[in-house]
């Protein structure tokens, strides 16, 4: 197989050099074709490719394409289906029976028990295994033992929480009532593995093997993927097309202009700097849908100046000095939505999202936003420092506009600077180390589309992405409360009760919800972004 | 002759310890980059700590320096963060910058000498006059400008190439950005040439080889090509560390995954064994193609040999 696109290429090239060739692929005319094979944008992945240890969007795509797991988040309206789980079972919220369905194997024939998801689990939350996602096994009875939080030595390698009963059965045992706790199992640090993994660990880690609708035909570290469509898959979410060829792009814009030349199908990151002419490019084979990522402006409530009484007025105040409309049309060519609460618009009504849930402390508002800063006794020190991190994500193009705005609406040029910092690297060690002395950029991309995963971790007293280090009683005690819970609308009632109170103290100045976008090529069709912004690449058809 | 080339060979090892110590120590100034490693979220402490001591970023800057070092004596690079061994970066990444690297190299001899010969014989004339205008604006344009340009209008307009090189990066692909690679060195050597080639038309040996009744294609290729290299050679010499360390534009605008791809990708997750790694071999490089340009000097100058 490698083989033969070697020469392919080569021959490409040849021609290439000689006169315009069509070297794309195998055409086939109209109608679908289940057997061709597309070609889309990728990036190296950061880690190693294991599911607890895989944080990032890149490395997210495989797993999705090769594992699935107890229950899936539906692509279109991200609800949790069971997916291997045929039934999750509790009656006090905190012992889950966990059951998973017949006939499911790994693409390499092993079959997928009970032990294979222990084992993943108690191998992801053991601390000598460097999984950067273990923080996900927090939750299971034994995690301190296993990931002690001082680095010390771990006193036992399995989760005591954790109990295989039979080969299709096994018990869940948390250290505290989480009642939403199954639908967090979709997220892919709770996949399966196959004992493949166990017993020769680099092997697998060159050709990952799972026991999704794909498995990896070909991985070359840095270069490309080859995902082949695995024929023998017993899920019901069966490739729609013969495989999908990921190939690594250095910069967005070199895969914007192959998919323009026809040397690719399929773009998931359309560059800042097309947006303007990609509708007339693309037309409606460009996608621009909601993701669950929303972007806010955090303060360092470690600091005096920042946490002192009425303070909560000038934050007010500074949220309602920023035209988020006008920023999102300008900047971001509308593929950001201004935002009106804490959450995002996947999560849907029932799931917590509630548009204007922010009210006014949202709405651009210049003198009230003056009024308000005032009357809070004005900005420490007469300035705000936003601080950002200047290498990726085109952060200074909207620091320097919310600046802009803030300094317009209070008359004053100077009352507002960003403070750009160099890498993403030293951008998350300075903000480890506590040494933010005002406001800083703040994104949030969800693991799973539950209202618990856009509070809990940011705003809970000492959560592990709480960067400001806010701390509110009132708060704490409602997520308490929402977590113990056992009916799901009367949970997201308490999320939003606490969510409130995230507003009326101004945690942290919600911004906009980011759109996942995509340009697709001719050849395909029903291409869609999943909440995660990741493409649907099993769903999608080629012709 | 062996003890010049003995004591060059000694003058590398303090450039060698000082550069790579240099660039050591830049990439550890700029934080600590485990904190990167988990996205727009906290590492949880332990596991933080634990990636740092396997990466031995908790002892002091100067001892994981000197333990580096030792590695790299025993060919050994680190391990980049998502658990490749360096040297296996190298390997694939070297190969195809050092193919990048000739046919950009292959350009400026080839047409950036011949240009330099016609035109500094035929000073003043129009030919002349349009080569120099040529090479001002290609000297003046950077060479983004270009590499998208010809991308946009080869690639996507006219569809003569692929727009991106693809994971084998054959020479046949190469060509293009090679040529933007070369494309501003090319325009400097074409205008070297001319001014060496023009100066040395009127020294006397040429006009002695002339008397002689020697053809022309001999005076010219023998006697005045010969001499008017030197300047030429250190040139393009010194400009192949230059374009390997350089090619981090033109590899990103065609996607190619070599040198500057890897070193670019590690300064943004601030790795240091990857950055240190291919810098220490881009240093090398430097030092030996400085070397082979001073003993070339000695082979095209016997002047040279004995000083």
């Amino acid at each position: 197989m490698r083989r033969a696109t070697h020469a392919k290429w080569a021959a490409c090239a040849a021609a290439a050099a000689l006169a315009a060739t069509a070297c794309g692929g195998e055409d086939s005319g109209g109608g679908s074709d289940t057997g061709a094979v597309l070609s889309s944008s990728w990036g190296d992945p950061q880690n190693p490719l294991e599911p607890a240890n895989t944080n990032e969007v890149q490395g997210g795509k495989v797993l999705d394409m090769i594992f699935r797991g107890l229950k899936r988040y539906d692509p279109e309206t991200g609800e949790a289906n069971d997916m291997l789980a045929e039934k999750i079972e509790t009656t006090d919220s905190q012992n889950f029976t966990i059951t998973i369905k017949d006939g499911w194997t790994f693409s390499n024939g092993e079959k997928v028990t009970a032990k294979s998801f222990v084992d993943a689990w108690n191998y992801g939350a053991s601390l000598k295994n460097n999984q950067k996602n273990a923080y996900f096994f927090g939750y299971i009875e034994g995690y301190d033992k296993t990931h002690p939080e001082d680095g010390s030595k771990q006193s036992a390698d399995t989760l005591s929480g954790l109990k295989v009963v039979d080969d299709k059965t096994f018990t869940v045992k948390l250290s505290q009532k989480f009642s939403t706790f199954p639908d967090t199992l979709g997220y892919p640090a709770f996949a399966p593995l196959p004992q493949a993994f166990f017993d020769d660990h680099d092997a697998w880690l060159s050709k990952p093997v799972g026991n999704g609708p794909y498995s990896i035909d070909s991985y070359t570290k840095g270069s490309q993927m080859s995902l082949r469509a695995w024929d023998a898959y017993p899920g019901t979410d069966k490739a729609q097309n013969g495989g999908v060829d990921l190939k690594v792009y250095t910069d967005n814009n070199t895969a914007y202009t192959d998919l323009m030349a026809g040397n690719l199908d399929l773009v998931d990151d359309v560059p800042a700097s097309q947006l303007k002419n990609v509708k007339a490019d693309l037309g409606d084979r460009y996608l621009n849908t909601p993701a669950g990522i929303i972007q806010t402006l955090a303060f360092p409530f470690y600091d005096k100046n920042w946490n002192k009484p009425g303070m909560e007025k000038v934050r007010t105040g500074l949220s309602r000095a920023i035209d988020r409309d006008q920023i999102t049309d300008t900047i971001f060519q509308k593929t950001r939505t201004p935002a009106t609460d804490w959450t995002s618009p996947v999560l849907g009504e029932d799931g917590g999202f509630k548009e204007g849930l922010c009210g006014d402390a949202c709405e651009y508002d210049a003198a009230e936003a003056k009024k308000l800063i005032e009357e809070g006794g004005g900005l420490p020190g007469g300035q705000v420092k936003i601080t950002y991190n200047a290498d990726t994500g085109s952060h200074k193009q909207w620091v320097d506009a919310v600046c802009n705005s803030i300094n317009n609406a209070l008359g004053n040029d100077r009352a507002c600077v960003g403070n750009p910092v160099g890498t993403f690297a030293d951008f998350r060690s300075q903000i480890t180390d506590l040494k933010m002395s005002g406001p800083f950029r703040a994104g949030w991309q969800m693991d799973y589309p539950l209202i618990q995963n856009f509070l809990q971790p940011l705003y809970y007293t000492n959560a592990s992405s709480n960067d400001g280090k806010w701390s509110n009683k009132e708060f704490d005690k409602l997520v308490d409360q929402a977590n113990a819970e056992t009916d799901t609308a009367k949970a997201v009632g308490l999320f939003q009760d606490a969510e409130e109170v995230v507003r009326d103290n101004m945690a942290a100045i919600p911004l906009w919800y980011q759109n996942g976008s995509a340009g697709f090529s001719e050849r395909l069709s029903d291409v869609k972004l999943n909440p995660f912004s990741v493409p649907v690449y099993n769903e999608i058809k080629v012709s | 002759m062996g003890r010049y080339v003995a004591r060059r060979l000694l003058q590398m090892i303090p450039v060698f310890i000082g550069a790579t110590l240099l660039i050591f120590l830049m990439v550890n100034v700029m934080g600590d980059p485990i904190a990167g490693l988990c996205g727009d979220r906290q590492c949880d402490p332990a596991t933080a700590a634990q990636l740092r001591k396997e990466f031995g970023l908790d002892k002091p800057v100067v001892q994981q320096y000197l333990t580096y070092m030792g590695n790299v004596f025993t060919g050994d690079f680190g391990t980049a963060f998502n658990g490749q061994p360096v040297t296996e970066l190298m390997a694939s990444a070297f190969p195809v910058t050092i193919r990048l690297t000739v046919v950009a190299i292959l350009f400026e001899i080839v047409i950036g000498i011949t240009l330099g010969v016609v035109t500094g014989l035929r000073r003043g004339r129009p030919i002349d006059t349009s080569v120099l205008l040529v090479t001002l604006v290609v000297i003046s344009v950077p060479t983004f400008v270009t590499g998208l340009l010809l991308q946009l209008l080869l690639g996507v307009e006219w569809g003569w190439i692929k727009p991106s090189v693809s994971t084998d990066a054959t020479f046949g692909e190469l060509i293009v950005p090679g040529l933007v690679l070369a494309s501003v060195s090319l325009a400097y050597v074409t205008r070297l040439t001319r001014t060496s080639i023009a100066e040395n038309k009127r020294s006397d040996y040429v006009r002695t080889a002339i008397a002689k009744g020697l053809p022309r294609r001999r005076v010219i290729t023998k006697h005045l090509l010969r001499n008017s290299l030197i300047p030429v050679v250190t040139f393009i010499g010194t400009d192949i560390g230059a374009l390997m360390g350089g090619a981090i534009v033109t590899e990103r605008i065609f996607n190619i995954h070599g040198v500057g791809y890897q070193l670019y990708q590690g300064i943004l997750r601030q790795n240091t064994q990857t950055v240190v790694g291919f810098v220490t071999v881009l240093v090398l490089v430097f030092l030996v193609a400085n070397l082979l340009v001073d003993l070339l000097y000695a082979v095209l100058d016997p002047r040279i040999r004995y000083a």
